[in-house]
């Protein structure tokens, strides 16, 4: 009995939507068996990780504080990789973001106005844009892989925002904690009700909605497409590949550096040498999830909250570590690729083995 | 596990056994809804060369893969000198003395003629006794080889060489060919024809896939034919005239090409003046001086072997590669050496590329998203304001799927679902829709059955006819004389003047492909091995 991947002729529209409803499956099962190897019960466990979160109302504000980023950078990445080009280096500009963002509280602290908010906002999406087009610029003039300069440069960012809380950026009176001054007044996001939910989801369910209409009807959006499924065929339409390459890293590094800043200015408040729980790698996880369909991405940000909350709640309740939150994340990540080959190809039992035999 | 029972061996004692020493029997072969054989007998004595003819889409290929190994089939049985057996994979076929040279060679580039060889036979072996092997099986059938060239420097013609030779190497009982003189000039045609003889009269068995049928009846002892996946009949091709093997092929009249009343020279719309155009590629051709000039209504043909400039040549005109020299290419008289491929089509130029999928389409976009794909920049309301009207494309579609019948199974189907000549009528309509006063085709009936090759032949001679420039890029010789006005040859980067299609005569085209340098550089080689 062998296995045999068969090309399907044209692909299929109903795995790649029950795909990721796959992965997900495949995930929590998995999950059980560890949990149940770890000597908990797997049923009582499941349900703290993946429901629990989603009962009180409390825990659903923080699934949405924690989906924000995640929907923020992931639809930018969505476009990303629908161009192939590999932007992996989210989480440093989400960094470079906050960082550019937060010059206004650390230097201007008095500057108490709409504006003041708006100029963070503005720097932060910037400061992200930027640091995006580095890898974007080390691709098309030299060649360079941009998953390897995008990824490496995560890392200088982070060093970057330690160095700088740590010390110019450090808040005189703050008892020489790694930390900012407190941001206040207009330097802060405006809150949606009692909780931490702010403005940012606004941006978040915005840039969604933007991209969904710019990759379906827009010209832009179909280069980018062309791009990514052929790029022969892109030159033949005319398309400029590096603009594409451009366009993207831009895009994607202008919504994570937005994340970013919101991420400071709303729930965190201040600079402190962690702002973000890997947003910016688990948004890869979202935009692959999401069927890198910027729709897709709201409900696939959601799921991915939860796995956080989830890590949470299983340090609290079960005692282990919350880095099963990573564990369930990675296993997600590895099931949907895998399962995504489906889409192009069926499996087909042959039953016997390539031995010659006699007819 | 590529072991082969002893009694399948083609060396113990079923030797003899059968007059015949291949039978396929009622070979049957599903491939989900389709049966791509559908109870094929084919049957082939030693010394036998045996051609397979039928359309693209025939079963042709599926029926060479399962002789060969690499499919098995659903029901029906081979029979090897008499004996039933199953050929398990392509290794167990080489071991029984099967050997095939394929249309799409997979050689490195960057090695030596022995060291590709010695990476496609089994086992280790002594690279200096290889090289003599392969001088000495080259010399003897009159296959000139240098066993130390690279594979980089050779011709298409030299690069199938290899591959018979290697073939030739494993001592076959039973030799597979699948079009092998797509790629090469008369002249190189007419040396293999002498090979392949030479072989039949020691009693090798030829398989012979073509569909060029003047070939088949000059070389052929007996010809099967397959239609639509189905056992059509096996004729004699010496007695049968090439219009009667078509009719088998086809299962009715093939249409006749109508060319008209001949080419009235208007103003040239496309010239090519001093193109000189170096390559980056190690492995691509750098174009020289070339010379052209196409005038409204008439078809200008570029004939010549593969790789000899051809593509690099297309993507010249098209503005895919941009070369430095603003009047080296005008179009309508205009310079526009330096405009890239939209500022092209805005001159209302058309193009279609040799590549149908990855390069004129994107395979898995629907057929209105690859109608974007070249009229986005034309102006004809497919896109407005930036955002694209999927119902403007959809309704160019219609227009295309009309007057080119493209056979597709639902309304906007992905174009890798199309046949390759379904695909090929779709990427020519979707140029011709647009009314192109200057179209540029590479290869436009390349691997397309015969009934959508006059369609696409007879639309370029209309739209050269209505007044507008054509220029065909071709290998296919038939094809160029059947509608072209002038012909030029490319070799090496550089174009021969064109020459008026009925002054110049197939033995001189034939030279100018090969050039008379490679007929030098054969007969030194020649001088060296002998």
């Amino acid at each position: 009995m062998t296995l045999v991947l068969e090309k399907r002729s044209a692909h299929s529209i109903v795995l790649v939507f029950t795909s990721p409803i796959l992965a997900i499956t495949i995930t929590v099962v998995i999950g059980g068996i560890i949990f149940t190897g770890l000597g908990l019960d797997p049923i009582t466990s499941l349900y703290i990780y993946f429901v629990e979160p989603v009962t009180t109302l409390w825990s659903i504000e923080e699934l949405i504080v924690k989906a924000t980023p995640l929907v923020l950078i992931g639809v930018g990445l969505s476009v990303c990789y629908t161009a192939n080009v590999w932007n992996i280096g989210a989480e440093g500009q989400l960094t470079m973001g906050a960082l550019a963002g937060s010059a206004v509280p650390v230097f201007f602290t008095t500057w108490q106005s709409p504006a003041a908010l708006i100029a963070m906002l503005v720097l932060g999406a910037v400061g992200g844009a930027l640091y995006g087009a580095i890898p974007a610029a080390l691709k098309n003039r030299f060649g360079a892989n941009e998953i390897l300069t995008s990824l490496m440069l995560v890392y200088v960012a982070q060093l970057l925002l330690d160095w700088l809380v740590r010390g110019p950026w450090r808040d005189p009176q703050g008892y020489n904690f790694p930390q900012s001054v407190p941001f206040e007044g207009w330097q802060v996001l405006p809150f949606i009700g009692e909780g931490r939910v702010h403005i940012g989801v606004v941006f978040a369910i915005i840039a969604a909605i933007v991209l969904f209409v710019l990759m379906r009807k827009s010209l832009w959006g179909f280069k980018v497409r062309v791009i990514g499924s052929a790029p022969r065929a892109g030159g033949f339409a005319g398309f400029a590949e590096k603009r594409v390459v451009w366009f993207c890293f831009l895009l994607s590094g202008a919504l994570a550096g937005l994340a970013g800043i919101c991420e400071v200015a709303g729930p965190g408040g201040q600079l402190q040498p962690s702002i973000s729980p890997g947003y910016g790698f688990t948004a890869i996880i979202v935009a692959f999830l999401g069927r890198l369909n910027p729709i897709g991405v709201i409900f696939a940000g959601i799921l991915l909250a939860i796995s956080y909350l989830g890590g949470e709640a299983a340090q609290v309740e079960l005692g282990i570590s919350d880095k099963t939150a990573q564990v369930f994340q990675g296993m997600l990540l590895f099931f949907i690729l895998a399962c995504d080959t489906l889409i192009h190809y069926r499996i087909r039992f042959v039953p016997s083995g390539p031995m010659t035999r006699r007819a | 596990m590529e072991q082969v029972d002893a009694d399948s061996s083609p060396i113990d004692g079923t030797e003899n056994a059968s007059e015949f020493l291949l039978e396929a029997r009622n070979i049957v072969k599903v491939f989900g809804p389709l049966r791509a054989n559908d109870n094929v007998t084919l049957t082939l004595k030693s010394g036998e060369i045996h051609a397979l003819l039928g359309e693209n889409g025939a079963g042709k290929s599926t029926l060479v893969k399962i002789i060969y190994g690499a499919l098995q089939p659903t029901s029906g049985s081979l029979l090897w000198n008499g004996a039933p057996v199953r050929i398990a994979n392509p290794a167990a076929a080489r071991a029984m003395g099967i050997s095939m040279v394929f249309q799409h060679f997979s050689l490195f580039d960057a090695l030596t003629v022995t060291e590709n060889i010695a990476l496609a036979l089994p086992g280790n072996r002594n690279m200096t006794v290889l090289a003599d092997s392969i001088a000495t099986v080259s010399r003897e059938y009159g296959l000139p080889l240098r066993p130390d060239a690279l594979i980089a420097d050779l011709s298409v013609g030299e690069r199938q060489r290899i591959e018979i030779v290697r073939c030739l190497l494993q001592e076959p009982r039973l030799l597979i060919m699948d079009e092998p003189t797509a790629v090469l000039t008369p002249q190189e045609a007419d040396r293999l024809f002498i090979t392949l003889k030479r072989l039949a009269a020691e009693g090798c068995g030829i398989l012979y896939i073509s569909h060029r049928l003047d070939e088949v009846k000059r070389i052929c002892h007996e010809a099967t034919i397959l239609r639509h996946g189905k056992f059509v009949s096996t004729v004699k091709p010496q007695e049968e005239t090439a219009t009667s093997l078509a009719r088998l092929m086809v299962g009715g009249e093939v249409a006749v090409v109508k060319s008209g009343e001949t080419a009235k020279s208007g103003p040239p719309l496309l010239e090519l003046i001093d193109l000189t155009l170096p390559t980056d590629d190690p492995f691509g051709v750098t174009l020289k001086n070339i010379d052209l000039r196409v005038r409204s209504g008439e078809i200008v043909a570029i004939a010549g072997v593969a790789g000899n400039g051809q593509s690099e040549m297309f993507d010249a005109i098209s503005g895919e590669t941009l070369g430095n020299e603003k009047g080296a290419i005008k179009l309508a008289g205009e310079a526009c050496g330096k405009e890239n491929i939209t500022e092209r089509r805005h001159r209302n130029v058309a193009f279609v590329s040799e590549e149908r999928l990855g390069h004129g389409a994107v395979p898995n976009f629907s057929l209105s998203e690859n109608i974007v794909l070249t009229h986005h920049a034309t102006g004809d309301g497919v896109v407005r304001k930036g955002l694209i009207n999927r119902s403007a494309a959809t309704e160019v579609i219609g227009r295309v799927t009309k007057v080119f019948d493209v056979r597709k199974n639902t309304a906007d189907p992905e174009a890798r679902s199309l046949s390759g000549g379904n695909l090929q009528k779709f990427v020519v309509g979707r140029e011709i829709a647009l009314k192109p006063k200057v179209l540029v085709i590479n290869q436009p009936t390349w691997g397309v059955d015969a009934g959508a090759a006059a369609r696409i032949r007879q639309a370029l001679i209309d739209l050269a006819r209505g007044g507008s420039a054509v220029l065909m890029i071709s290998q296919d010789l038939e094809e160029i004389y059947e509608i072209a006005d002038r012909i030029a040859v490319i070799s090496r980067g550089e174009l021969s003047p064109a020459y008026p299609a009925d002054e110049i005569s197939l033995e001189r085209i034939g030279l100018l492909m090969a050039g008379t340098q490679d007929e030098l550089g054969d007969n030194g080689e020649l001088a060296r091995l002998g």
